[in-house]
């Protein structure tokens, strides 16, 4: 059995079978990443782009990374050296990087569905690392593998997402995930920060901090946006982690195993103080290590066949 | 001279609804006769036609006054390369209509009486059908300055609006109201608060919250429908709310007009034939301004086209080309084309059993021209022989390229219809 899609876009159009392959593959990748010489040659001769018009570290170099590992050749386009400056559109980008036969292009995009136009029009597999608001496959799929790993399983698990969900594609995706592999999501976040309607997608929104995070087996913090302040989303920083910021106090109103999850980069002070940003609770860090492994694992189901 | 024969004629505006022979001669309608239903024989004996004479045997078909569309974008003067008065005429015609209002935004933007003669003066030599050209209320679209009303009225203007935003400022849109009053003429007012709009792509809904696209919530619109209604309220000039598509703003107008105000309104057919769901699989051509709402709103617009509420149904036909339409949604611009899908995507409500023929063809013909005082709309004898031939039994499916339009941008590509043109009559002109 594989992926029956040539892309991965969202995961809300994955089955459970498949996420379950996703997971169960990443685990066998992980290995590798341990090893002395941390190469493999599964994807030798193959060639991944790494597309992005966001600046990111952590999905781009995780990707990277996660390519070189399996010995496909890499290369990364970033648009502020690319002729995305000179006007090209998106289309015609992605048709002159087929014109040079890649097997795969990874790319990231502020515009919801923009991998789609990619996918659409290119006989390459797509990999989706975040469009606008939208979804953000990959990463979800890190953090229930991070989760899994910890938990034995995912199925009843709790698990509380806190910040601003209105435009976070992280908490899509994990919603979708989540929901799928069987877990209960509750939501979090000041009302300006929680979008229409979202408890058709089912997930339950919480009224207070301490209904949200009480008897949670997880609690996801999102990275609060620094630039969204002239939205009025919120008064103040200071405000925003007083109210709707985790920190050791508020914390005791979980229970003592919880696992605190944060897709990066973090604001510390803001959404987390700095003391539960190095508290042994959190699993920051496992996240990153884990995305090598499961974006190993995609790149083989997509190409390495 | 030429006669329509023995077609079924429904004209609202006289209350007729009948089999006829309508003569047609010098471009005026000049005789419309009950058809003798024992005169068989008769109907043979006329067909000696002389070289003067032309016989269109409508039999079977509906034959109805050519239809009036009050909001059109011609795209021309400056975006030619996505519609012309020529090819939007073309594109009118095909879909039945005769008359068509083309708004203010093009560039340069229809705000002073050159460019009002230079539509009117293309439209003579290249058009079709009759063009009535929508002026600015505000110089430019600027939300600033009143254009020169009185020379615009001068030139041939039949309205005024900023179509494609609100004017923004309160109390220059209560002196536009007051200032246009005094040359007799409407506003057409495009409801959109820009401030609650705040870059939204789509409506703003569960549909929104999936795809993480910014939403325009339906307030946005109905707080710009009850200030306008109140400020034709507080003036007394007559106003036209454009592009109704939410249940809040036919709420709004139905309790306005219970009270007497000088409120007329339209909707388009993508108002109540499309929702939101439409925009999952991000497909550009589902990009539209307002955008598609909801089922509830669809319900609500229906609801208000039965009982009048919604006066007229409009294409805001909005011709956009692929450099516009084949991009990221959020880059995409907003519009749909609608003159050759209108009346057969409305006849759908016919079907539906939500309006009755003459209902329907109303909207489309004698309340337009009574709003906009068009000597148009009705096959009274003596006025222009502008008239529209249907066959409500063909069938046919949508392709965007069979278009006479230069846009392409539309959802309906596909699509199945019921009922479609075979005639239209402009000034006794077969064009199509």
């Amino acid at each position: 059995m594989g992926l029956k899609s040539k892309d991965l876009l969202t995961i809300e159009e994955l089955t459970v079978e498949e996420i379950s392959l996703v997971l169960d593959t990443a685990d066998s990748m992980k290995e590798i990443s341990t090893r002395d010489i941390k190469k493999v040659p599964t994807l030798r001769g193959k060639t991944v782009i790494n597309l992005f018009y966001e600046p990111s570290t952590r999905t781009r170099t995780s990707f990277e990374i996660a390519g070189k590992r399996l010995s496909a050749d890499v290369v990364n386009i970033s648009t502020s050296t690319s002729s995305v400056v000179k006007g090209e559109t998106l289309k015609d980008t992605g048709k002159n990087l087929q014109a040079m036969n890649p097997d795969l292009v990874v790319i990231r995009h502020p515009a919801p569905g923009a991998p789609k136009i990619l996918a659409d029009n290119l006989s390459s597999s797509i990999i989706n690392a975040g469009d606008g608001a939208h979804e953000h496959p990959t990463q979800a799929l890190l953090d229930i593998f991070t989760i899994r790993e910890r938990k034995g399983h995912l199925d009843r698990l709790e698990v509380a997402i806190i910040g601003d969900i209105r435009h976070s594609r992280v908490a899509r995706s994990n919603i979708y995930a989540l929901s799928k592999t069987g877990a209960k999501v509750r939501v979090f976040g000041p009302h300006t920060m929680i979008p229409p309607f979202i408890e058709r997608m089912g997930v339950t929104v919480c009224a207070t901090l301490e209904e949200a995070i009480k008897d949670v087996d997880v609690i996801m913090m999102l990275r609060i946006q620094l630039e969204r302040q002239g939205d009025f989303l919120f008064p103040t920083l200071r405000e925003y982690s007083r109210f709707f910021g985790l920190d050791l106090e508020k914390l005791k109103m979980a229970r003592p195993d919880v696992m605190i999850m944060h897709p990066g980069p973090i604001n510390r002070g803001v959404e987390l103080s700095p003391e539960i940003a190095d508290s042994p609770y959190t699993l920051i860090l496992d996240q990153v290590t884990n995305g090598v492994a499961v974006r190993m694992a995609l790149l083989y189901l997509l190409i390495g066949k | 001279m030429l006669i329509i024969e023995n077609g079924r004629l429904i004209d609202p505006a006289q209350n007729l609804d009948g089999i006829f022979d309508i003569s047609v001669d010098h471009g005026k309608i000049i005789q419309v006769k009950p058809r003798e239903r024992d005169g068989a024989g008769k109907a043979a004996g006329r067909r000696n036609l002389s070289k003067d004479l032309t016989i269109f045997d409508a039999s079977g078909m509906l034959v109805i006054p050519g239809l009036i569309d009050m909001h059109t974008h011609l795209r021309d003067p400056g975006h030619e390369y996505k519609e012309t008065i020529k090819t939007g005429c073309q594109a009118a015609a095909a879909g039945g209509f005769t008359s068509i209002a083309c708004m203010a935004n093009t560039n340069p933007v229809n705000d002073n009486q050159s460019v009002t003669e230079y539509i009117l003066r293309k439209a003579r030599h290249e058009g079709c059908v009759n063009v009535f050209p929508v002026g600015a209320i505000t110089r430019g679209l600027n939300g600033e300055t009143l254009t020169e009303m009185g020379e615009l009225k001068g030139a041939g203007v039949i309205a005024f609006s900023d179509d494609g935003k609100s004017v923004k400022n309160s109390e220059l849109m209560r002196r536009a109201m007051e200032y246009a009053k005094s040359f007799n003429l409407p506003l057409i007012a495009h409801c959109e608060d820009p401030d609650l709009v705040n870059n939204g792509v789509m409506n703003e809904g569960y549909v929104s919250t999936c795809l993480g696209l910014k939403g325009i919530p339906h307030t946005a619109e109905e707080v710009m429908v009850a200030r306008d209604v109140m400020l034709s309220e507080l003036t007394g000039c007559p106003l036209h709310i454009a592009h109704v598509s939410t249940a809040g703003s036919v709420w709004t107008i139905r309790d306005a007009k219970s009270r007497g105000a000088k409120v007329t309104s339209e909707t388009a057919p993508h108002y109540f034939t499309l929702t939101d769901e439409l925009v999952r699989g991000f497909d550009t051509n589902a990009k539209v301004n307002p955008p598609l709402r909801t089922g509830e709103d669809v319900n609500a617009i229906k609801e208000g086209l039965k009982d009048g509420t919604i006066d007229m149904i409009a294409t805001d036909h909005a011709p956009h080309s692929l450099l516009e339409k084949d991009v990221e949604f959020d880059y995409a611009a907003f519009g749909i084309v609608g003159l050759e899908t209108a009346f057969p995507l409305s006849l759908m409500l016919y079907t539906e059993g939500i309006l009755s023929l003459p209902q329907l063809i109303a909207k489309f013909t004698v309340n337009p021209a009574r709003a906009f005082n068009l000597r148009k709309g009705s096959l009274q004898i003596g006025m222009d022989a502008d008239i529209t031939i249907l066959d409500l039994e063909k069938t046919w499916t949508v392709d965007v390229s069979c278009f006479k339009s230069k846009g392409r941008n539309s959802p309906f590509h596909g699509w199945n219809m019921q009922g479609k043109v075979v005639a239209t009559l402009v000034g006794g002109k077969m064009i199509l």
